[in-house]
């Protein structure tokens, strides 16, 4: 996804605006001139400064294409899903790994992301057991990595 | 001399080189694997470290980064796609040989440079940071305000791309480094009354997210292709012939060793921009500049060594002010600030045995490149055939409980993948990732030697330049800032000048 330096230049203003605006609640210490809202603030200038510059050089070029070009995968459907399947995957393995367990949320994880980027379920299946065991064991039990057992946990070994 | 003794113990000790043993199969194989870096390799290495002592913790890092930075060379040289981005500069040039019948020994090529260019580094990063460490001991907050000023300008400089996205970085990351407790007030800025933040972002659930998950959500934004090594048949072993070509670009190969390693030593450059610059300056000097491009092994010798000094030069400021050489060591810094060592002149005083057990590691890992690596090209084909669609979901799982080992927490997880998320983002447009790496690792150090700097100056911003050191430093690091303003001023002039005349 290519955007164009205007559009990234305008977000960064707006950050650090937001970003400034709420540095102003920060406490100042008595009798020193520089707090915790120092280094912040300076941050919010300089990005400031460098967002107008974008914005220049970016409205510079604005006939040249569009503002925002999707990459080539947002045109091709399987790999919109794929990309999903990758970040939404992870996300759902923060909340169902503590409930569900390690070993069973992590197989099925890789399992489908395997299928999905093109591999034969009779061969995801096996490799993404032994990974999911084998890291599961190297972590938890050789390192003690608290990895949840969650449905698991009766028959834990 | 009895520090150096001890060292020498404990890089000797089997369970050490057991695990360096482990940790070059694992580069050979990070390396040769197309889309996965060796700075990748450091970030799905660390939560090994957490459970290990600093000696062996820093030497698998150092053995795995050498065997990946030659390993990236494989794919390079026969599939032109290069395993890292340090192999990216002349992976053309290597291929081009592989047409012509000469893979192997443009590999070999690669291997023995590789391995005599980490062999120099390390020579100058053994002889170089005791002496600087001496000197660094005089300095105070003022100076080290300097230094880290120094070297985040010279991240933004140096960086790929344009200059102006790179200050963006540098900014952002700074701006991540304030999140947290900040040290004056004890005030939680930016935590959003989240007490995982309160502590800071962690820094090994972002490394591992803008390392690693941003090169797996790349590899499933592509198109993937699949490898596949064709081509003639090979007419040279790895070694045959090799000696007359070394010897013959004898002054390239110590070229090449000496700006990757002044390369490494600068904040921000690496292994890729060394090897980029070496490659140019040797078709610049070459005596047969036209039969470049055409599988000509003389870039090779050059840039080939090159890369790899580049990794022992980064070590240099890194473990005399704490100061990333390049993104690898910017992680090697977090882990040794995990590990109680915090880096600086004053470990060369209290366990030098550790800093020489470092560049020791480094010889020991460089020397056994040269027969690992000759391992790793003669199963090249075995291990290109290794499909990615299977390979990316378990690096991802890799990094799921790298992420979380850290403190046992799934927000180290959703943090790596926010991370991943933006740093991928970056690179699609344009934003280089080091300097944020750095302005993330530097941001602290910066705002703290700034603030206890203050209270000993009693807020007189002139106290930065009271001490002879921090003001050369300081007066340095003005002109570094003011150089692009004065040429853009000379240039209008100029053009002025030309325009009424």
């Amino acid at each position: 996804m290519r955007v164009n330096d205007a559009v990234t230049g305008a977000i960064l203003i707006v950050f650090a605006l937001l970003m400034m605006t709420y540095t102003r609640t920060f406490p100042r210490l008595h009798g020193q001139e520089y707090g915790p809202d120092l280094f912040p603030l300076l941050i919010g200038a300089g990005l400031l400064i460098c967002g107008g510059l974008l914005v220049i050089r970016g409205w510079a070029v604005r006939r040249d294409g569009p503002l925002v070009v999707l990459g080539a995968w947002a045109r091709d459907r399987r790999r919109v899903i794929d990309l999903a399947c990758l970040v939404g995957g992870v996300i759902l393995y923060t909340q169902l790994s503590e409930p569900v367990g390690f070993i069973p949320v992590a197989f099925v994880l890789i399992a489908v992301l395997m299928v999905r980027f093109g591999a034969r379920v009779a061969l995801a299946a096996p490799v993404a057991a032994a990974a999911t065991l084998a890291v599961h064991t190297m972590f938890a039990k050789v390192l003690l990595v608290p990895l949840p057992w969650g449905l698991l946990l009766p028959v834990a070994w | 001399m009895d520090a150096i003794f001890k060292a020498v113990a404990l890089i000797g000790e089997p369970y050490t080189l057991g695990v360096m043993l482990l940790a070059a199969a694992f580069g050979l194989f990070v390396g040769a694997m197309p889309g996965l870096s060796a700075t990748m390799a450091t970030a799905l290495l660390i939560p090994f470290t957490f459970f290990m002592e600093p000696v062996p913790a820093i030497a698998i890092i150092v053995t795995a980064v050498a065997m990946a930075i030659f390993a990236g060379d494989i794919p390079g040289a026969l599939l032109r796609i290069p395993g890292t981005p340090a192999s990216a500069a002349y992976c053309d040039e290597a291929y081009a040989m592989t047409k012509k019948g000469f893979g192997e020994r443009a590999l070999g090529v690669g291997l023995v440079t590789s391995a005599i260019g980490g062999l120099t580094g390390a020579v100058v990063l053994s002889l170089t940071a005791p002496s600087l460490a001496e000197f660094a001991i005089q300095f105070s907050s003022f100076e080290y305000f300097w230094l880290a000023c120094l070297g985040l300008s010279c991240a933004v400089v140096i960086s790929t791309g344009s200059t102006l996205k790179g200050f963006v970085s540098l900014l952002l990351g700074l701006f991540v480094a304030t999140i947290g407790i900040d040290i004056t007030a004890g005030y939680p800025r930016f935590t959003f009354g989240s007490v995982e933040l309160m502590g800071g972002v962690s820094f090994i659930p972002a490394m591992i997210g803008m390392f690693a998950i941003s090169e797996v959500i790349r590899y499933v934004a592509s198109d993937r292709r699949s490898m596949k090594i064709d081509g003639p048949q090979q007419q040279s072993g790895v070694f045959k012939g090799l000696g007359p070509i070394l010897w013959r670009y004898k002054l390239n190969i110590a070229r090449g060793s000496g700006i990757g390693a002044i390369v490494g030593v600068l904040p921000g450059a690496g292994a890729d921009i060394a090897a980029w610059i070496s490659f140019a300056i040797s078709k610049r000097f070459s005596k047969e500049p036209e039969k470049f491009g055409a599988g000509h092994p003389e870039g090779l010798t050059d840039s080939g060594a090159a890369n790899n000094a580049a990794l022992a030069g980064a070590w240099v400021p890194a473990t005399v002010f704490g100061i990333p050489g390049d993104s690898i060591t910017a992680i090697v810094i977090g882990v040794l600030y995990m590990k109680g060592l915090n880096p600086g002149p004053m470990v060369f005083l209290n366990s030098p045995e550790l800093i020489y057990a470092i560049f020791l590691s480094f010889f020991v890992a460089n020397l056994a490149l040269i027969p690992l690596g000759f391992v790793a090209i003669k199963s090249s084909r075995r291990l290109l055939s290794i499909p990615q669609s299977m390979l990316m979901p378990i690096i991802l799982l890799f990094c799921i409980v790298g992420a979380f080992a850290i403190n046992n927490t799934v927000f180290g997880v959703g943090l790596m993948l926010v991370f991943g998320v933006i740093a991928w983002a970056m690179e699609e447009n344009g934003f280089p990732v080091a300097p944020a790496i750095l302005g993330i690792v530097l941001g602290a150090m910066l705002e703290d030697n700034f603030m206890s700097s203050m209270i000993k100056a009693d807020g007189d911003l002139m106290g930065f330049f009271s001490r002879p050191i921090a003001a050369t430093l300081g007066v340095a690091t003005l002109l570094i800032w003011a150089t692009p303003l004065l040429l853009m001023l000379w240039r209008r002039l100029r053009r002025r000048g030309v325009r009424s005349a």
